[in-house]
């Protein structure tokens, strides 16, 4: 055990933090989905890979950044939407394990398919904020994390005034708490769904944005995804507020857990020290810190 | 022989029960068994065996996870981490205790039973996402403690060498071999399977399947039997590990990754849920799919491209028609390869009045 140290473990915290914001808006793209259609998206991570490269792919023709980012964000939604139309429209009431399978066959087809169209190889997206790390005391800042975080929260705010002031969040909120009855008062319920999946892309491609910026854009990308799963269950499906506190969690457990938990064990921790966590949490309150229990009927 | 069914004229519970309902399927039983016991080991080449023994013994994880999965609806992302968990178990008492294939096959069986009993533990209060979350959980964390403990791994490389298991003084080592070694056990996986479904326990597996609470109420013991069909399937699932430990001369981590848990769950889905034979097709055509589309891809893909390129496309290409077709069968026939054998078997059943 190395000895406490109390500069490295707020840098440890800091950065957590930060990449934790980043989880969560990522995370966000898989509640969405979740809550208003009931799919579960095994291919978030995908999802993100996929706004990386087309973003990736924008920059390489040395188009200005704005550019990239704007036909990711089209190009997400665009793909999204059809997405729900030709395939998970089709799913919809069937068993969990089926869904589960659409989108991990979805996850293998864009997998195979992003390389066939963009090439093997790396791919770097260079976010217009410099190399010069911040120092705020004795802690110093990554650029590159400091401006995903910000993205992020900006972000998240955006979504939580989105679910709740206007009138199509609210309407949103309503499908994913009850379809039958959102129905009954006359709310289009599959164009809620269809708005549930361009919301995911636009996620997606800010998502894809900044981890591409922090990572690399290469098939190894889509393995955010899998941080996705403890994001939510930590924090619950219910709430904006729950994605953000299960990704700030998650980031700064695993960044502890590279930081104290690696020397001793060697290796790997990173990746598993969040589900180590979930499990603990699931055996004590079932329905994640902030979920709501749901009452079944027959 | 060559009569036609019109209605059902069953006088007693024991022919309602029957393994083989239909009339003329102990011939055709028969048949198939005659098929797949005698003709082809004497046929087929060396490599069709590979192959057949790749299917076998995907068939036995595959037919194991159906019980979970089809009957008692708990979805689980963790059968490659049973899987492995049978493959270690076995390895090490072979090689440090030089155990019998009769010892280390139900050794291995059991030790995955246990640690999949303790992973279905928070399936008692969660389902759905929930619960698929959490056995990738126990996926992810299984591999890695194998990974990283050297008791269990074996040091190096965290693979253990084992020699080829001694049925009645021979030594399996062929093909041929090793295709009636692995026919037996998905026999024995699959009449075991068949049985359990129609006793009281599968009955009790298919009420928490249909409504849980419903089932709860009618006075089905939930967390005995959701335990029992996390216990039975990981059963299967170690004894999985351990004959592909066998087959392969060696126990390595990498053989049950996550996306081997994903691959059966693929094979249950492909091929039916909660059917008998489903499983079956399932894995064969898993098995398959790889194989079949790099020969088709060696044969024609030369006119498309440069030889040289097509090499650096083919996993890709692969990775990406694997994918297509999950989604095309899920969205096509939802009910799976299963129901494709059924409609088959109706149509000559029932010929040539079809109605």
């Amino acid at each position: 055990m190395p000895d406490f140290d109390l500069q490295f473990t707020i840098l440890l915290v800091a950065s957590g933090l930060m990449i934790g914001l980043m989880y969560a808006l990522i995370a966000l793209g898989f509640v969405l989905v979740y809550k208003a259609t009931g799919a579960i998206n095994f291919a978030q991570g995908e999802f993100v890979m996929l706004g990386a490269l087309i973003a990736a792919a924008v920059l390489g023709a040395n188009l200005p950044f704005w550019l990239a980012c704007l036909l990711s964000l089209a190009g997400m939604i665009g793909f999204c939407f059809g997405l729900e139309r030709v395939v998970l429209r089709k799913l919809l009431g069937r068993p969990t394990v089926s869904v589960i399978m659409a989108t991990i066959g979805l996850a293998s087809l864009i997998d195979g398919v992003a390389v066939l169209i963009f090439g093997p190889g790396v791919r770097s997206i260079d976010l217009p904020v410099g190399e010069m790390p911040l120092y705020l005391g004795p802690i110093m800042l990554q650029p590159v994390q400091l401006a995903g975080a910000a993205v992020s929260l900006v972000f998240l705010v955006g979504f939580s005034w989105f679910f709740l002031k206007t009138r199509m969040g609210v309407a949103m909120r309503a499908v994913a708490d009850n379809q039958t009855v959102s129905m009954g008062m006359g709310i289009n319920v599959q164009r809620y769904f269809a708005m549930a999946w361009a919301l995911t892309g636009i996620v997606s491609a800010l998502g894809g944005v900044i981890w591409g910026a922090m990572l690399g854009v290469d098939n190894q990308l889509p393995l955010v995804g899998l941080k996705v799963f403890p994001v939510v269950i930590l924090g619950g499906l219910d709430s904006v507020a729950g994605a953000v506190v299960g990704g700030l969690i998650v980031g700064v457990v695993e960044a502890l857990a590279a930081g104290y938990l690696d020397p001793v064990v060697g290796g790997g921790t990173k990746d598993f020290a969040p589900y180590v966590l979930m499990i603990l949490v699931l055996m004590i309150r079932p329905y994640g810190l902030f979920g709501r229990r749901r009452i079944e009927r027959i | 022989m060559f009569y036609r069914e019109a209605g059902i004229f069953k006088t007693s519970y024991a022919a309602d029960m029957a393994l083989l309902p239909a009339p003329g399927a102990r011939w055709s039983a028969a048949a198939f068994a005659v098929l797949f016991v005698v003709v082809v080991p004497l046929t087929c080449g060396e490599y069709a065996l590979t192959i057949l023994n790749l299917i076998l013994l995907a068939a036995v994880g595959a037919i194991g996870l159906n019980i979970l999965v089809g009957y008692t609806d708990q979805v689980s992302i963790g059968q490659g981490a049973f899987m492995s968990v049978g493959a270690y178990t076995a390895a090490n008492l072979i090689t440090r205790l030089n155990a019998p294939f009769w010892i280390a096959l139900p050794a291995g069986g059991l030790m995955a039973a246990l640690i999949g009993t303790v992973v279905g533990i928070p399936s008692l209060r969660i389902k759905g996402l929930y619960l698929a979350i959490a056995t990738l959980a126990s996926q992810l964390i299984i591999q890695w403690t194998i990974n990283h403990v050297p008791f269990i791994s074996g040091g190096s490389e965290a693979s253990i060498q084992v020699p080829p298991p001694v049925v009645f003084g021979i030594k399996l080592q062929s093909q041929v071999q090793m295709y009636l070694f692995l026919m037996f056990f998905v026999v024995l996986a699959l009449v075991a399977a068949q049985n359990l479904i129609r006793s009281r326990i599968g009955r009790a597996f298919i009420a928490i399947r249909d409504q849980d609470i419903a089932a709860e109420i009618i006075g089905i013991n939930i967390f005995r039997y959701k335990l029992l069909a996390f216990a039975i399937s990981s059963f299967y699932a170690g004894v999985t590990g351990v004959l592909y430990t066998y087959y392969l001369g060696i126990a390595n981590y990498e053989q049950f990754e996550l996306d081997v848990s994903i691959s059966f769950l693929a094979m249950v889905i492909i091929g039916g849920l909660g059917s008998m034979l489903g499983p079956i097709f399932g894995a064969a055509f898993i098995t398959l799919l790889p194989i079949v589309t790099r020969h088709v891809l060696d044969s024609v893909g030369g006119l498309f491209v440069a030889r040289a390129d097509l090499a650096n496309f083919v996993p890709s290409l692969r990775l990406a028609i694997f994918g297509a077709l999950i989604i095309f069968f899920l969205v096509v026939e939802p009910e799976g390869l299963n129901r494709l054998w059924r409609n088959i078997r109706t149509w000559f059943r029932t010929w040539p009045f079809s109605y």
